[in-house]
């Protein structure tokens, strides 16, 4: 059983969204997971629901709202085609933008936990002792919440991986440039190739429970909550 | 050298604001006593810059102005030390680690070294260990060091000893006081535990509710009947008194206060040591003649200086000795009986003293 070219384009495009996706959610999602932790009041309980918001939604709803959004016609999809040359809507561009936004929630969130679980006290100690903010959270915070943030950036790369409603809207299913696995397995699916959906959907899951498996490892009992 | 001003104005909430004006010397230890929710902390906050005091608020040390009109300089720019009263070691760092984290963001006035600060705090078998297999004492004596090695200019002490048993408090008090005078660091330290403050300040600062009650030498304020350390039960009265001589026999030290004999028991410190002595008021009775068929060893003649006016069962009062003073608590109806006045000279008979350990010279 081994895997044909367009199956394997679409397992390096899969990994590669996923790896440039919890990249980039790592960037975003820390700063807005330590802002929403030290901040109490109607506008970060606004951002936190906003945020956890595709944890709710379907995708497809996220998927055709993007997708207006990423048209050639709205302001945003002229924009980038303003500056690109290239069209967003059904690009990877697009893809890695939808994926970060249906799986911010997965990074912000046990982020803000572990953040929220440092004592100030200890910020306030590092200050006396001469550490600037960004000093702080360099040698207290990052130290202290590590695991939380290998929690959070498997988590953000499986559930890219698993996603498929989003990137059916807005990413098409072009193979080699948005063809993703979930996307190539319902292909197969639709065409009733029982045989290799099986080898997709098997794949999927043997790399999901390992990844998985992993995580919860390294996290010992406490499941994905991370011990302060 | 001019001393620590401040003129703090903090409102915390509608229940509780920090409003006081003063200056306070710049060199030996500061306490700042008062009850629970009197504002201690908050004070020690506003001078570390961990809470801005309102514009108008000044806090400077020396020549250095921390806080001022349009000026403000973050906490992390002050050289100050904080010893906390929950000590906040990191815990991802070993107690070396810890030591390290202080010392590699010092100003580096090279005020100390870290073989000193290891020495003095007694951590030498401590460095290798992780902070939470370290008893309360181990951590407040980690908390210190590591606040000493960020070089402050200045030492804040939040109730350091407040969770220790008595033997881990005075192994740190003893390291306190050795690494003051070794050093030269001025240091604030608060307390609500009057003995512990009678132990290391010689300075005082009273606080209530927010507000500046009384300042002055530990010495004096003790001696007072006006301040709220003379209605505590425990008030005490804190002379110094020089060695004479250890009498072996009876296993006692003979004191000499003012020309008088005071024993205690037997002490280890060479002849002509002076030494602070903390003598509470209900330990002291009154006697208009020297009692000759008595078990008690110290009285002392004294002449009254000044008596509490009071309806309540007793009565204070403030006796001379020589330059120092004592109190003593009596009852009122003693005292009438005894036609006691101003100016009396009696005899004070003393049921025990206690040794304050390590004293710093007086103030």
């Amino acid at each position: 059983m081994s895997l044909n070219s367009a199956e394997l384009d679409a397992i390096y495009l899969t990994l590669t969204l996923a790896s440039v996706t919890t990249i980039l959610l790592l960037i975003l999602g820390t700063p807005l997971a330590w802002w929403l932790s030290r901040r109490r009041g109607t506008v970060p309980a606004a951002i936190e629901a906003i945020v956890a918001l595709p944890l709710i939604l379907p995708p497809t709803v996220l998927g055709f709202y993007l997708l207006l959004l990423f048209a050639p016609q709205s302001a945003l999809g002229h924009f980038w085609q303003q500056l690109t040359g290239t069209q967003l809507a059904f690009s990877f561009s697009a893809l890695v933008i939808g994926s970060v936004i249906y799986s911010l929630p997965f990074v912000v969130q046990p982020l803000q936990t572990a953040f929220q679980r440092i004592p100030q006290g200890l910020l306030e100690a590092a200050a006396t002792l001469g550490a600037r903010p960004l000093d702080q959270f360099r040698s207290v915070v990052l130290p202290l919440s590590r695991r939380s943030f290998l929690t959070a950036a498997s988590l953000g790369f499986a559930h890219t991986v698993g996603e498929f409603g989003v990137v059916l809207m807005i990413g098409g299913n072009i193979p080699g440039e948005t063809q993703v696995l979930s996307i190539a397995l319902f292909d197969y699916v639709e065409s009733l190739r029982f045989d290799e959906a099986h080898r997709l959907a098997g794949a999927l899951i043997v790399f999901s429970l390992a990844l998985l498996f992993l995580l919860y490892r390294s996290n010992g009992q406490t499941g994905w909550r991370m011990r302060a | 050298m001019s001393g620590l001003v401040l003129s703090i104005n903090y409102t915390a909430d509608q229940h509780f604001s920090l409003k006081l004006d003063c200056e306070l010397p710049a060199r030996g230890i500061t306490a700042v006593y008062g009850p629970s929710g009197s504002g201690k902390s908050t004070l020690l906050d506003c001078i570390a810059g961990l809470r801005a005091g309102e514009s108008g608020s000044v806090v400077k040390l020396g020549s250095t102005l921390w806080q001022g009109p349009n000026h403000l300089v973050p906490a992390w720019n002050r050289e100050v030390g904080y010893v906390f009263q929950d000590a906040r070691l990191f815990p991802h760092l070993n107690v070396l680690g810890n030591l390290r984290y202080a010392l590699t963001r010092s100003q580096q006035r090279d005020t100390i070294s870290l073989d000193q600060v290891i020495t003095s705090l007694e951590l030498n078998e401590l460095l290798q260990h992780t902070t939470d297999t370290l008893s309360a004492g181990q951590k407040q004596r980690v908390a210190i060091a590591r606040a000493l090695l960020s070089s402050p200019a200045l030492l804040l002490l939040d109730e350091p000893l407040a969770n220790l048993d008595h033997a881990a408090s005075q192994q740190c008090l003893r390291g306190l006081q050795q690494l003051s005078k070794e050093l030269q660091l001025p240091m604030l330290y608060v307390s609500h535990d009057i003995e512990e403050v009678a132990q290391l300040a010689d300075y005082l600062l009273l606080l209530e509710q927010g507000r500046l009650v009384e300042q002055g030498s530990l010495l004096e304020l003790c001696s007072r009947l006006d301040t709220r350390l003379s209605r505590e039960e425990r008030a005490a009265a804190i002379i110094t008194a020089s060695v004479k001589q250890h009498d072996i026999d009876f296993d006692l030290t003979e004191l000499d206060v003012e020309g008088h004999s005071l024993f205690v028991n037997r002490l280890s410190h060479s002849l002509g040591q002076q030494r602070r002595m903390r003598i509470p008021a209900r330990d002291i009775s009154i006697c208009r003649s020297r009692p000759s068929d008595t078990s008690i060893l110290n009285i002392l003649p004294v002449t009254i200086d000044e008596m509490e006016h009071s309806d309540g069962a007793r009565i204070l009062l403030r006796l001379c000795l020589g330059s120092q003073y004592l109190l003593a608590r009596i009852t009122r109806k003693s005292a009438m009986e005894l036609e006691l006045q101003v100016g009396d000279k009696v005899f004070a008979q003393i049921k025990s003293v206690a040794l304050l350990i390590e004293a710093s010279d007086a103030a």
